[in-house]
């Protein structure tokens, strides 16, 4: 199968070690990886502000670099949301699937394509995941706390296949971190407050790294993080999934 | 005191939040209602069946509304109730004032209607010298504080006890510094069973209108409708037309959903079911428009009208309960209320709908299934085609969106922001030009992007 | 145009293709192995007393010793048909004296432990809520599992008014602390003969 590698453009410009560390990963299971040089940005940014009429250059130039993949893959929930709900091909075959059909987060890639039941990784260290909202709630990655169903988690499912890390979660499973998108600037406020109680409730579990699915999450997590000298790191689930193979 | 001067959500937030820990305390007091919630959500397990049963009710009933509401409308009247119609809050507020002088009566009750709080009715009846007294607890404390409620079920949610022991120092003459809610609740019983007994009419809200038998049900813990509707000589009902459901069998449903999602409580103290006036009373019931029919119209909005008021949607937001509900500056607030709102007056309020992470835990919690978060999303996406976005915004989103769907272009800018990030720090790293600085740290900006990387290495 | 036209042609105009109506099917929802059980149990838990009676004497005796006492006590149940007849066309300033009210039920929930009560069992709409305390007199074959169920039973198209009542009057509206007695009764107590 043919992957095409999906790298978000913020983790192009200031997270290459998770774009590396997702493209490691893949190939360490398996997987023929290409990576369109080409690409820049699923338009989520100017979408979620209300300007979705404007990115259609994303959308052209994202299906122009991504025609002719099996999958696509890429280390964000939010992203992949994005194309999945609302990426279209005008002038598709009846029978080629949707581009957006073929676009996977990675957890949701290892779990439910690869169907990863064993990782030697090692990451010897307490660790709290971040539940990331589109990821949860859109993606459907794991149960939601609102909801009367069982539960379940395809990021916590990869985390337990790794050894030695000892997985916390906070008392608020669930709850945002604030960073919205464009909310994290023009609801400043509101937006650190959120990302302050998140942080905290991981410190009182003790953790010496935060996890999750989604960058954007942990960028605004780690800002907060850093400006209180915390010990705390962020890392994103590729990066400990693909942590010290044996 | 009221924080209606501000009117958006951001800057009325930035001032809630300054008082952290009374932001902690609004916080943790909602979100342990939302927990509450949760347990009663969980003691049933065919919960989620019911959320189906009550969206699909909702949806066909606004597929069928106008003959529903025919049908409500002839059997009231056939059961001696006077049927009234209103296209817009002035015409409500008319017709129940019309009612009151045409009766001579200058003292009322009212127990709690959002749709009349949406109306501005109690403004409009005091300018014409009749006396309203809010008879839910939380709606009098706030109305002798002279503010708008925040929550549309718990009204004074904002308030503590300390600040409602002064109030009722101030108006009720309780005891100064008396703190203690069972004896503030005590003078407040006191106080309003007079306020019950001489007034001659009573104005309720409805939860459930039953199109098949012309009935209405009122929920309420207080039993403060019923203190008042009953002994009073007239009793006016007033309802946004969205309330009919259409048959009995239905507040089966509902009645299971309503107290749980927005309480955690099994059911109010009193489900009231009005079929008749009783004996010598008039009984009235204003069906209401007031942008609701123009809200029908939009497919992509019309489902915020399944709404059942319970404010689940309000005590799991993150954001809501961070803010509070008077930086929605609106009657109804919340996630619920930045899809009604809206449609009501978009320039006023264009800043609701991005007052949210679209974390999507509202659509989660909504008992009748309203997609309330993406209805977010499509409203951002009216309000900016309205033009009802800062210029500034407006012009940063057209240079993004060139930017990221050229390549080369989006390389370049790349590179270059990130040699002037490690170059000339104090221009990112600006508390007055960057909001995200204010309290968080940039990211570091790394000598090379991923895609330099891979063509270097790959 | 009227106000009605006005509205109803616009709702006309707008409303969305027709869709249907669920099927509200009873076998899908809880039931309870022991009704008595999970009434008592919830009512107790929202701040309501319930008391087991095999012989509808010991109330009446009850009765008779609050009201010697000198407790006003509305009995709707036992009282002579004058004196009921009274209560009906009492003026509310005279019923807010009544210390408590003794009524009969309809049909009570196991799920949330409200009692259905119909105007005819109120005999004045007033007096189940204006009463400092409240009693509530139920057959126990008349527990059903759920609200399905008591609808089912019940036809509130058929009576001028009804009321499910759950427990004592209640609030929480001064920073959320929970406040038995409100505007109404002050406490419930269901009598299950």
């Amino acid at each position: 199968m043919r992957v095409g590698l999906f790298v978000p453009c913020y983790i192009d410009q200031f997270y290459p070690q998770v774009g590396i560390a997702t493209l490691q990963l893949l190939e360490k299971l398996g997987c023929e990886v290409g990576f369109p040089l080409n690409q820049t940005c699923c338009g989520q940014p100017m979408a979620n502000s209300g300007f979705a009429a404007i990115s259609k250059g994303c959308d052209k130039n994202f299906i122009q670099n991504f025609a002719g993949f099996d999958y696509i893959v890429g280390p964000s929930g939010s992203c992949v949301l994005h194309l999945k709900e609302h990426l279209h091909e005008s002038n598709l075959s009846p029978t080629a699937t949707p581009i957006n059909k073929k676009v996977f987060e990675l957890t949701e890639f290892l779990v439910d394509i690869l169907k990863i039941d064993a990782l030697p990784a090692n990451f010897p260290h307490k660790v709290g995941l971040h539940v990331s909202c589109h990821g949860q709630r859109g993606l459907g990655l794991s149960s939601m706390t609102e909801l009367v169903a069982p539960s379940f988690s395809k990021p916590e499912k990869l985390l337990s296949l790794v050894k030695g890390l000892d997985l916390q979660m906070p008392v608020r499973r669930d709850e945002c971190c604030g960073f919205g998108g464009t909310f994290c600037v023009f609801e400043e406020a509101v937006s650190v407050k959120m990302g302050k109680d998140r942080v905290e409730e991981h410190a009182h579990n003790d953790v010496e790294f935060i996890t999750g699915v989604d960058v954007s999450c942990l960028m605004h997590l780690e800002g907060i993080l850093k400006r209180n000298n915390s010990k705390i790191k962020t890392l994103h689930i590729a990066e400990i999934l693909n942590s010290n193979w044996e | 005191m009221t924080t209606t001067t501000i009117k958006d959500h951001a800057t009325a937030a930035a001032a809630f939040i300054k008082d952290e820990p009374r932001t902690d305390w609004h916080d943790d007091t909602l979100w342990f209602v939302r927990q509450k919630r949760d347990k009663a959500a969980h003691s049933l397990p065919e919960w989620e069946q019911l959320r189906n049963w009550a969206s699909q009710i909702k949806n066909h009933s606004l597929s069928n509304l106008d003959n529903y509401l025919i049908e409500f409308e002839a059997k009231a009247t056939a059961n001696g109730i006077k049927v009234h119609w209103a296209a817009n809050a002035e015409e409500h507020n008319r017709i129940i004032y019309n009612i009151i002088a045409a009766n001579g009566i200058n003292k009322i009750v009212k127990s709690k209607s959002m749709l009349t709080e949406e109306c501005h009715l109690n403004p409009y009846l005091q300018q014409q010298g009749i006396e309203v007294v809010d008879t839910d607890l939380g709606e009098r404390i706030v109305q002798l504080r002279n503010e708008p409620p925040s929550h549309i079920v718990l009204p004074a949610i904002h308030l503590k006890k300390q600040d409602v022991s002064e109030t009722f120092h101030e108006h009720l003459h309780t005891e100064k510094g008396n703190n203690d809610p069972q004896y503030l609740t005590e003078a407040a019983r006191h106080h309003l069973r007079e306020k019950f007994l001489i007034s001659n009419l009573a104005i309720t809200g409805v939860n459930f209108a039953v199109a098949e038998t012309g009935g209405f049900v009122v929920c309420t813990n207080e039993g403060n409708a019923d203190m008042g509707a009953h002994a009073a000589k007239i009793h006016i009902a007033c309802m946004g037309f969205e309330k009919i459901i259409p048959k009995a069998e239905h507040l089966g449903v509902f009645l299971r959903l309503l107290a749980r999602s927005a309480t955690g409580q099994p059911i109010t103290t009193y489900s009231s079911h009005f079929q008749k006036p009783r004996e010598g009373q008039e009984m009235h019931i204003v069906i209401v428009d007031n942008g609701r029919s123009k809200q029908l119209g939009r497919p992509d909005f019309r489902n915020s009208l399944k709404c059942i008021r319970c404010a689940a949607c309000f005590n799991t937001c993150p954001v809501y309960r961070r803010s509070g509900g008077h930086s929605y500056h609106t009657a109804v607030a919340g996630p619920i209320g930045s899809i009604l709102n809206p449609n009501l007056d978009m320039k006023a309020n264009a800043d609701l709908p991005f007052a949210s992470t679209l974390c999507g835990s509202c659509s989660n919690v909504c008992p009748v299934k309203i997609d309330i978060h993406d209805q977010l999303w499509k409203w951002r996406q009216v309000v900016v085609a309205e033009g009802y976005v800062a210029t500034s915004k407006k012009w940063g989103m057209k240079g993004m969106a060139f930017v990221l769907a050229n390549p080369s272009i989006y390389r370049i800018s790349g590179k270059i922001g990130r040699w002037v990030m490690r170059t000339f720090p104090f221009l990112t790293n600006n508390k007055t030009f960057n909001p995200w600085y204010k309290q968080r740290e940039m990211p570091t900006p790394p000598k090379q992007s991923f895609t330099e990387w891979y063509k270097n290495n790959k | 145009m009227s106000a009605r036209n006005q509205i109803l042609s616009s709702i006309s105009k707008n409303k969305p293709e027709l869709t249907e109506l669920p099927n509200i099917d009873i076998q899908q929802v809880i039931s309870y192995k022991d009704l008595i059980e999970q009434f008592t149990n919830t009512l107790t838990g929202i701040g309501g007393m319930v008391v087991q009676i095999s012989d509808e004497q010991e109330i009446i005796a009850t009765i008779a010793a609050e009201r010697a006492a000198g407790n006003w006590v509305a009995d709707t149940l036992w009282d002579t048909t004058d004196a009921i007849d009274k209560l009906r066309f009492q003026s509310a300033e005279s019923l807010a004296l009544i210390e408590k009210t003794y009524i009969k039920g309809t049909v009570g929930v196991a799920e949330n432990g409200a009692i259905w009560i119909q105007e005819h069992q109120m005999v004045n709409r007033l007096l189940p809520f204006i009463c400092q305390h409240l009693a509530i007199v139920l057959p126990k074959e008349q527990l059903v599992a759920t609200m399905h169920h008591a609808y089912a039973q019940i036809d509130i198209a058929k009576v001028g008014f009804g009321a499910f009542i759950a427990g004592p009057s209640k609030t929480a509206d001064i920073e959320q602390s929970l406040v038995i007695g409100a505007h109404g009764a002050r406490s419930l107590v269901v009598y299950l003969v």
